[in-house]
């Protein structure tokens, strides 16, 4: 093989192989990606990790939007859990307070963590939750049982579209892995 | 004068090396396509098998024979070997062989790393085949392994995300083989544009490997660390989100099932002229086609995804950008139809495979289509129907033009005729059976026939036991092949075949200008001409 073949082999491989390095990167680079287009878009229903600032609305009384609530739990939660209100109907700019009630079903103590998720999944965006369970892994005693308020406020924003938002809560047993622990 | 000797023995090597040893240290291109080729076919036997325990499960309904953990393990495993370890290891074997002759190249551009792509797909595939033995069984969340179902796998976990870590890197370092080999040593009158077809569609092939099998290899590290280093990508309890995995693997996942189909494309446009004795029609279109599919396949991705929650407009979106693929796939089917139209045609069985392939890859085409369309994939989506669907884009067209590929360049290589008489009763067989095996597979899915069950209700029994029968013929008429595949290699009872061995090949690609058999060493000077009337 000459030397001047070699040296184009060299080339182009040094080439592809860069090519490969950066698309093993673009997978990783996928995942925050994927979240700031959620995060815009309200794609995949995520809502705020963190509390709303509790600012006035102007209450839209011309229309009623139905809010449900659902509650699961994840396979590893060894826990009770429901919303005490299964839904409600609310009027867009309006602070309404619903409670939930969790409860530690053995007899260690548990850090669990509730991830929340909004149906249709655009609506996330304009709904606000300036308290709420979720925000933080919650530390429950053995048996322990808590009733936790959520509030929240449909923004008047939200478009006409949506009749009703579902508002789920899933909740894991985060014991093993928490960094609280 | 005793030093030049010797330097000129080093140079001058004529034949293999002998014994077992050739075949571990090999960087001969047509040693390194065999083992290849080999190999796959043993991996099709071994995911034969498997698919044959899953279709036995389903010949009544009820359990019969396996627990569900196996039969969820077969049917993950059989799709793992057949994709990894049988289809594109064939394909990588037809490039080995076929590309350095077709281009007048004396060998591929990086022959040491093109025998070291190779065993670590052995080491790869083994490592895979270790998981049926540890404790918790073989991964059997499917081939496309969604978290979080597939972070409940045992101990196989590790070794299954390791197995795919070492095939993504074999394929990666066969790609760029391909891509060094065609870009730098083509003959000095071989011109982009007047390449093979096959090796046209290989080049394409090997881009989207490099593009793809990294992300791949990226997604399930993510699922290793999230299983082990409590790391949360998919898991909702940390702040993941498990869709995310399916986007990127379907990132991977469409244009994989591309490079299972456009080397079966270019298999097909070397083939059909041949026996049409017609140029093939349309070649700059075929290519620009084959780029088209390529780049689309990108930009797709979620139509596996249409019930995952996704909003209309993305719905929308994924539905046209996938229909719009038909068009340059159906430029190919109407160039192929064409390129027969008023030959003076001849079906040998190499020929018989490539006009049932565009006839059974256009209906599983068809069904392809079917379900680019959001609201209807509701209905198909995870039945039956889908898995009809795949099998007819990947038995009766990419097996069977990896099946044709052998038939047609066998007396090239081995320089004996198979037997003919053989060959077309192997055809008639898998032909039939093929259909008997998947077209009722269409009627079970759209009667809501759920995949990857190991039981079903009984309204569903007639079909599945035809489909059944059909599989068992088929899984039993390839050893057919494998018989006809050794008596050509040892020359028992066969004709010898000529130089040119197809009537007028010899205008159609250069390696039909070479002796039948093949010398060890081909083209170790470029040829001068090239045949160009039929490009």
């Amino acid at each position: 093989m000459n030397n001047e073949l070699e040296r184009k082999h060299t080339k182009l491989v040094r080439k592809l192989f860069f090519v490969v390095i950066a698309m093993f990167g673009f997978g990783f680079a996928l995942v925050p990606i994927y979240d700031v287009f959620c995060d815009i878009t309200g794609l995949n229903g995520k809502t705020a990790q963190v509390a709303a600032v509790e600012t006035k609305y102007e209450i839209d009384t011309t229309r009623e939007i139905t809010v449900e609530f659902v509650t699961s739990l994840n396979e590893s939660a060894p826990m009770l859990f429901f919303a005490e209100t299964k839904k409600i109907k609310v009027h867009p700019g309006q602070y309404y307070t619903v409670n939930f009630y969790a409860e530690n079903k053995t007899n260690k103590p548990m850090i669990a963590r509730a991830i929340p998720s909004i149906t249709p999944g655009p609506a996330a965006n304009f709904f606000k939750k300036t308290e709420c369970f979720c925000f933080t892994e919650q530390r429950f005693e053995p048996n322990q049982g808590k009733t936790m308020p959520v509030r929240f406020v449909v923004d008047t924003d939200l478009p006409a579209k949506y009749k009703t938002i579902t508002l789920a809560y899933t909740f894991f047993d985060n014991s093993t892995i928490s960094v609280k622990q | 004068m005793s030093a030049v000797t010797v330097e000129n023995d080093d140079h001058h090597d004529h034949g293999p090396a002998k014994g077992f040893m050739r075949w571990i240290v090999t960087t001969n291109h047509k040693d390194i396509g065999t083992m290849y080729l080999v190999f796959a076919l043993a991996m099709f036997f071994v995911g034969g098998v498997m698919a044959l325990i899953i279709r036995s499960e389903l010949f009544e309904p009820g359990m019969q024979f396996v627990e569900p953990q196996f039969f969820n393990s077969m049917t993950t495993m059989h799709a793992l070997v057949m994709i990894f370890g049988a289809v594109m290891p064939a394909f990588v074997g037809f490039a080995n062989w076929q590309i350095p002759m077709m281009i007048g190249a004396p060998d591929m551009a990086l022959p040491r790393m093109n025998n070291m792509s190779f065993w670590m797909l052995v080491a790869g595939i083994l490592l895979l085949f270790s998981t049926l033995f540890v404790e918790g069984g073989a991964p059997a969340a499917g081939w496309t392994m969604y978290p979080p179902l597939v972070l409940q796998t045992g101990n196989a976990l590790p070794f299954a995300i390791f197995s795919i870590h070492l095939l993504g890197i074999s394929s990666i370092m066969g790609a760029i083989n391909i891509i060094a080999t065609i870009f730098n040593m083509r003959a000095p009158a071989m011109s982009l544009m007047k390449m093979p077809l096959f090796v046209w569609t290989w080049i394409i092939t090997a881009f989207l490997l490099i593009a793809i099998m990294p992300v791949f290899a990226g997604a399930v590290t993510m699922l290793l660390t999230d299983r082990f280093f409590d790391t949360s990508f998919f898991d909702a309890a940390g702040g993941g989100d498990p869709v995310l995995y399916q986007h990127l693997f379907w990132f991977f996942g469409h244009p994989e099932v591309y490079v299972l189909i456009l080397p079966t494309f270019g298999i097909a446009s070397t083939i059909i002229p041949v026996f049409a004795r017609k140029p093939l029609f349309g070649y700059a279109s075929m290519v620009y086609a084959t780029a088209a599919i390529a780049f689309l396949s990108f930009i797709v991705w979620a139509h596996h995804m249409f019930l995952v929650g996704m909003p209309l407009v993305g719905e929308l979106y994924f539905m046209y950008a996938t229909m719009i693929i038909a068009v340059p796939t159906a430029v190919k089917v109407f160039n192929w139809t064409a390129t027969m139209w008023k030959g003076a045609m001849t079906f040998e069985t190499p020929m018989l495979f490539s006009v049932a392939f565009v006839i059974l890859f256009t209906i599983g085409g068809f069904t392809g289509l079917m379900m680019s369309l959001a609201p209807v994939d509701f209905q198909y989506h995870d039945t039956y129907f889908i898995v009809a669907h795949f099998h007819y884009v990947l038995v009766p067209a990419s097996i069977f033009m990896i099946m044709a590929g052998c038939y047609f360049w066998l007396p090239k290589w081995t320089g004996n005729m198979y037997d003919e008489r053989l060959g077309k009763l192997h055809f008639w067989l898998s032909v039939i059976s093929v259909n008997i095996l998947f077209f009722p597979q269409h009627f079970l899915g759209l009667a809501g026939m759920p995949r990857r069950i190991p039981d079903y209700a009984v309204q569903f029994a007639d079909w599945n036991m035809i489909s059944s029968i059909g599989a068992f013929v088929y899984g039993f008429s390839q050893l057919l092949f494998v018989y006809i595949v050794y008596k050509t290699i040892r020359g028992i009872d066969c004709e010898k075949a000529t130089d040119e061995v197809w009537e007028g090949a010899s205008e159609h690609g250069l390696e039909w200008r070479l002796p039948s058999p093949v010398p060890y060493h081909t083209f170790e000077t470029p040829p001068d001409e090239i045949p160009t009337e039929h490009f």
